[in-house]
């Protein structure tokens, strides 16, 4: 299979000073040393709490941030060695769709003009006929009818709003969307109805889709993958099956466990020593080792990566 | 333990709070927004009520019903809410200030707003106390460092010179939860604590409120549009469609067999209760404005079992056994 994305190595680190008159600063290691990738027409879902560097990480594959170090291949391009014009043509082929379709859909462009934008630019369509028939079928395809097209967003409800955030990523014909949490902000009957969505377009297209959410009921419907984060490092990473009953690292447990309707009580402090196990201080399965070297992610069965001292033993 | 338990015992029949026929309207510009239409329900001591809705639905409306903090132009238009056996809704400003955070606690959505940030948590706590209780200095500052404990935190002592900034949202909202129920309120009411929040610091937060309640005896109203929690932590359910309550139902029947149309499309809609499938069931449409309702019953536009009837006349309270009733003219006589 083609392989569309391929992430190595990925850190982005932020200096943060603890109050605006302490000299000292502190470094947080938003994603810290990353490796992922994606072949065409799979879906890979990531997982973790906020804080946990699952958007640090997109932003960086989107280059709206600049990763310190580390690589990103995109069909065959390496994205942090690319100019500027390269970069416009690889834009087009790589799209992300928003959790805040009010904020993230211009508020004074009508409908019609919001998807016609990018097929226009990226010279999709040559003409304006042809700009339009391409506009009807995308937005067909996301279930908004003609009555919509010379109506403003604020004249529509937050799941019209998200499909049509969700046509203008079609619009161009992407290899690949990033969906960052797309549904977390909708009611749960239209949920349901986006998340729909999204498996036509998996079926219908051979769209590669790096799809984000702390749900992993959500994620685990739509992915084939599923990528488990833990405060910038990847802790467990498989196919969907493996991760949901088959969970090895302490903190994927302890979130499976916590949909299925446990209750768990430990609450950690976050403070810990920068060499060892990040989730150390709320782990029910750490010893002494775990204090001092942080786990790698190795393989545990067949594409089942874990990252924890316990598992591998 | 045993203590409570035989508290339990003695008052698991007495209702902490019973609202009758609630209206709650808005006026607005545009005319006047039935907020909450004609809302009944009861809540036991030592029980969970899950109220669940989408948004706007009137679940938030409810709950300031309740607390009296109703935010102009609303205002309760009639209806009771019968709390120690008096209509709340009838007493002065005043009176309801002895009620509210004293007897009844609230814990709201955005722990990031809740919290006076220039003042230091221990303060925030004590103020409730102080106001309602006649107790000296050194005796609200064992109280407040009592409850820091209760809540989760190791060294209250630290967090009471603490500032809201200086903590994370689990731990604020843990702050919040301190303070409504400082005063060993009888009914604490939750509006969405938990949505703000991430998985695993909502399921400490939730474990955290599951422990009280069994500690205390203490009811609770639990507002939520999350389906998962409420099966977790509740024993009946209400589920809220623009402004009415149509379905009153123990969780424990509700998950199998959801009475009402909408009940059970919100059940197969949502990821993780309808298994593994290939596709999603849905509910057709929007939820309609409170501006723009429908004549008849206010789902019937989105319903799959329509009949002639639900577009003329809004269905009455059919009720089903003793505890449940629903608002739906498929289970009329």
């Amino acid at each position: 299979m083609d392989k569309v994305l391929s992430v190595s190595g990925l850190k982005k680190y932020y200096e943060v000073k603890r109050s605006a008159f302490s000299y000292k600063k502190e470094i947080v290691r938003a994603v810290d040393g990353v490796d992922l990738s994606l072949e065409r027409g799979q879906t890979l879902g990531i997982v973790g709490e906020s804080g946990s560097g699952k958007s640090t990480l997109v932003r960086c594959i989107m280059l709206l941030e600049k990763p310190d170090v580390g690589d990103i291949v995109f069909s065959g391009v390496n994205f942090t060695k690319t100019n500027d014009n390269q970069l416009k043509r690889l834009r087009k082929d790589i799209q992300i769709i928003f959790q805040d379709p009010y904020s993230s859909l211009n508020p004074r462009l009508r409908i019609y003009d919001a998807i016609a934008e990018p097929v226009l630019f990226h010279n999709i369509a040559h003409d304006g006929d042809d700009a339009r028939q391409r506009v009807t079928e995308i937005l067909g395809s996301v279930g908004i009818s003609e009555d919509f097209f010379q109506k403003y967003p604020h004249e529509m409800s937050g799941g019209q709003r998200q499909r049509v955030a969700i046509g203008r990523a079609l619009a161009t014909n992407p290899l690949l969307i990033v969906a960052d949490e797309p549904v977390s902000s909708l009611d749960v009957s239209i949920q349901a109805q986006i998340i729909n969505l999204f498996m036509d377009i998996k079926e219908r297209t051979k769209i590669s889709m790096l799809f984000i959410s702390h749900d992993l009921n959500v994620v685990r419907f739509v992915s084939d993958e599923i990528m488990v984060m833990y405060k910038g490092r990847v802790v467990e990473q498989g196919k969907t099956d493996n991760i949901f009953y088959q969970p090895m690292h302490p903190y994927t447990q302890m979130l499976i466990d916590s949909i299925k309707g446990g209750f768990s009580s430990r609450a950690g402090d976050d403070n810990h020593a920068p060499t060892g196990c990040a989730y150390y201080p709320r782990c029910e399965r750490r010893t002494s080792v775990c204090a001092e070297i942080a786990p790698e992610l190795k393989d545990y069965d067949s594409g089942h990566m874990v990252a924890c001292h316990a598992v591998h033993g | 333990m045993h203590r409570v338990k035989i508290i339990k015992e003695i008052f698991m029949d007495e209702h902490t709070i019973t609202i009758n026929n609630l209206c709650t309207s808005i006026d607005a510009d545009i005319g006047i927004v039935k907020a909450v239409e004609n809302v009944s329900f009861s809540i036991k001591k030592g029980e969970v009520f899950g109220l669940v809705g989408e948004s706007g639905c009137g679940k938030t409306m409810t709950a300031l019903s309740i607390m009296g903090l109703v935010p102009p132009p609303g205002r309760i238009v009639s209806g009771e809410i019968i709390f120690e056996g008096k209509d709340i809704t009838r007493l002065n400003e005043k009176e309801m200030q002895d009620i509210r955070g004293n007897k009844i606690g609230m814990i709201f959505q955005e722990p990031m707003t809740a919290l006076n940030p220039v003042l230091r948590i221990g303060e925030q706590i004590a103020e409730t106390i102080k106001i309602h209780n006649n107790a000296g200095n050194m005796e609200i500052k064992d109280r407040v460092l009592r409850l820091l404990k209760q809540v989760g935190f190791d060294e209250p002592e630290k967090k009471f010179a603490q500032y809201p900034h200086q903590l994370s949202g689990g731990q604020r909202q843990r702050v919040l939860i301190a303070i409504a129920i400082s005063c060993n309120p009888l009914l604490l009411i939750a509006d969405e604590p938990t949505t703000a929040l991430d998985i695993a610091t909502e399921s400490q937060i939730l474990s955290l409120l599951n422990g009280l309640i069994v500690e205390y005896g203490m009811s609770m109203l639990f507002i939520t549009h999350n389906l998962h929690i409420i099966r977790k932590l509740a024993q009946n359910i209400g589920i809220m469609y623009a402004g009415r309550l149509i379905e009153k139902n123990n969780v424990e029947d509700f998950f199998s067999e959801p009475l009402h149309p909408y009940s059970r499309g919100l059940v197969d809609s949502i990821v993780g209760l309808s298994g593994k499938e290939k596709r999603l069931k849905t509910i057709p449409g929007f939820v309609p404005r409170l501006s723009e309702m429908p004549e008849g019953c206010k789902f019937h536009p989105r319903c799959n079992k329509v009949m002639p009837q639900c577009m003329i006349n809004e269905p009455p309270m059919f009720t089903i056994g003793n505890e449940k009733w629903i608002k739906c003219f498929l289970y009329q006589g």
